[in-house]
């Protein structure tokens, strides 16, 4: 907690009275309120729950010109079984998860390393070295996709999971997130163990990085949502069918299923289930960690 | 990470001298310990940002300024003509239609999309702080569409949309509205795809003007509510104001982000219906590796980036103005 207020000291002033006034009766302002709220929930639902319908019918049905929430010849999960049968899209999760944690992992490391050099250790350089990171936020990926792509094919990485991987693991904009919250942490903390003649890499190790549990989350899990779905770049670097990742393998079921519309929305559902459950778990720390790092940029 | 274990190295064998300058605290030894420690700083700060500055290096500078390179070449995928050929690709870019439609498209979705992104994102909060039971379920609802993939949101709403068997038109039917075609009419497709985005991204910028508004101190309103002032009023002269800065920075992300648009369009109308929805990160994809001219597709990427660039300058004097 001690160090949830020290990342946002605005947070403890505010006060959740403010959201939740106790004792307030349901007055016809309140109920129109619920009611827009509630249509728009709804609205934001149905294009799950359609899909949900429409995968767990046959394809007869699903293709029927008159639209049922209840299909005439009942519900099946043939179109699961068809998807699991032609067997890509567990591969393709899998592809999916390995690639998004191997780029938050590196993420994380390079990034915090360099973000604790930048707030806590005097070296030359450091300000023009801030400059160019900090620049460099307003670099767009499309821009660099050409090169890239050329730069890939030069050191043989393209159609491996190095071509996934490697150019998705630079986020300036989190090296400047995490460097905010490492000057908020208290230098004393750090004089003790400096006195103790600790090295650097210790005391970032032992005194600032559990401390920094909070932020490292937050970035974590915006970094992990960003790979999980890019799709340019992926859909750019890799062509064989047994390393591509979920968002671009189902590009290409698209074309293959073409008109079997309850396969279509089985495999999209089957896509989208990993990372709506993990929302389930980790609403809180989600909802908190893209607070935190949204509006530092994407 | 070799060069961080030789960091901590280095680190060991000079963590002696502080030590020695507690013990013995005379005059000459101060400056040697204070170069040391500048030295040992130097070293251990670049030793630190090094991993980095490797990825840095490698995919993000090098591929810059390559890139700029590259469009100065009449580079192709099947590597016909590599020599210089100046500015004949900016030239040719400046003077070709597609690129120009494409720009237009993209500045058009850009513009027909940030608004409702930015004023349903904030209704969406307003009516969340108003203080609604069961907070989590709204922001489920509201906010899970984020955590899609764009090849799932086009799945979703390619089927929606369909003309015949699609969930939309069906309901236009049933309220006596005549059916649309959506995605394959070229005068719709574009509010189509504004739709679809709506609903996928909407969500994130709902956290984060809901994440401001819970920052508004209470004091505020409990002085409004003293003097009088309803919820309606509260909001417009209470909520509003305070949340000018998060709304500059919300549009301007927004902006951003929009630019960029490719997945969503690429994947339901594939730039169609005969080029309406073509954005340019689209044209800049086509040209570089459908048409396998990677010069000219690195020199519509750097028109494109000055555009980014001349948008993030005025961010840049936009938050600024409002810091000093």
């Amino acid at each position: 907690m001690a160090t949830e207020t020290l990342a946002r000291p605005v947070a403890s002033t505010a006060n959740p009275a403010v959201r939740r006034k106790p004792g307030r009766r349901m007055t016809p302002g309140r109920v129109v309120v619920l009611a827009v709220a509630a249509l728009l929930a709804v609205l934001w639902l149905v294009p799950f729950a359609w899909a949900t319908v429409t995968a767990f019918k046959s394809e007869t049905d699903a293709a029927s010109p008159k639209i049922n929430w209840i299909p005439p010849s009942g519900f099946t999960a043939d179109a699961f079984v068809k998807v699991f049968q032609d067997g890509n899209i567990p591969l393709w999760t899998w592809n999916s998860l390995y690639t998004s944690a191997a780029i938050t992992v590196i993420t994380l490391v390079i990034s915090a390393l360099a973000a604790y050099a930048l707030s806590r250790i005097d070296f030359r350089g450091k300000k023009v070295l801030m400059t160019v990171i900090i620049a460099s936020i307003i670099v767009p990926p499309p821009v660099l996709i050409i090169p890239l792509f050329y730069q890939m094919v030069a050191l043989h990485m393209i159609d491996t999971s190095w071509a996934i991987i490697l150019p998705q693991v630079i986020h300036p904009a989190m090296v400047f997130v995490l460097k905010k919250f490492f000057d908020q942490i208290p230098r004393e903390l750090e004089e003790a163990a400096v006195m103790d003649g600790a090295s650097r890499m210790r005391i970032f190790l032992q005194v600032v990085l559990p401390l920094s549990r909070p932020i490292m989350a937050a970035v974590a899990i915006f970094v992990f949502i960003g790979a999980w779905n890019n799709f340019l770049w992926p859909f750019i670097a890799t062509n064989d069918g047994s390393i591509l990742t979920l968002p671009v393998g189902l590009q290409t079921i698209k074309s293959a299923y073409g008109i079997q519309y309850a396969q279509n929305m089985a495999s999209a559902l089957l896509a989208a289930l990993p990372l709506i459950l993990l929302f389930l778990f980790f609403q809180r720390q989600i909802i908190k960690g893209v607070a935190t790092t949204g509006l530092a940029g994407t | 990470m070799s060069s961080v274990a030789t960091s901590q190295d280095s680190e060991g064998r000079a963590a002696s001298l502080p030590g020695l300058s507690r013990r013995k605290p005379s005059t000459p030894a101060r400056p040697a310990s204070a170069l040391a420690q500048r030295s040992r700083d130097n070293l251990n700060g670049w030793a630190f940002a090094a991993p980095f500055l490797v990825f840095f290096l490698v995919f993000l500078v090098w591929p810059l300024l390559y890139g700029m390179y590259m469009s100065l070449t009449g580079k192709s995928l099947t590597g016909a003509n590599d020599s210089i050929i100046g500015l004949a690709n900016y030239a040719e870019a400046l003077a070709d239609p597609d690129m120009w439609h494409s720009l237009g498209n993209t500045l058009y979705f850009t513009v027909i999309s940030t608004v409702p992104l930015v004023v349903v994102a904030l209704v969406m909060a307003a009516l969340l702080n108003v203080g609604l039971p069961a907070q989590w379920l709204w922001r489920l609802s509201y906010f899970a569409p984020y955590l899609l993939a764009s090849t799932v949101v086009s799945l979703f709403f390619t089927w929606m949309y369909n003309p015949q068997l699609g969930l939309i038109n069906d309901a236009l039917a049933k309220i006596g509205l005549p059916k649309v075609a959506w995605l394959n009419d070229p005068g719709v497709a574009m509010w189509a795809i504004v739709i679809a985005t709506l609903w996928w991204t909407v969500g994130f910028n709902f956290l984060l003007y809901l994440a401001a508004m819970q920052n508004i101190p209470a004091q505020h309103y409990e002085a409004a509510s003293l003097d009088g002032a309803g919820a309606w009023r509260q909001f417009f002269s209470i909520t509003l104001p305070q949340l000018a800065p998060t709304t500059v920075m919300i549009v301007l992300l927004q902006i951003l982000a929009s630019l960029k648009i490719f997945d969503q369009v690429y994947q339901m109308t594939a730039g169609g219906p005969g080029g309406a929805t073509r954005p340019v990160v689209q044209y800049i994809f086509e040209t570089g590796f459908t048409g396998y001219r990677l010069g000219y597709s690195a020199a519509i990427s750097y028109i494109f980036f000055g555009l980014i660039v001349a948008v993030s300058v005025i961010q840049f004097l936009i938050t600024r103005r409002r810091s000093a």
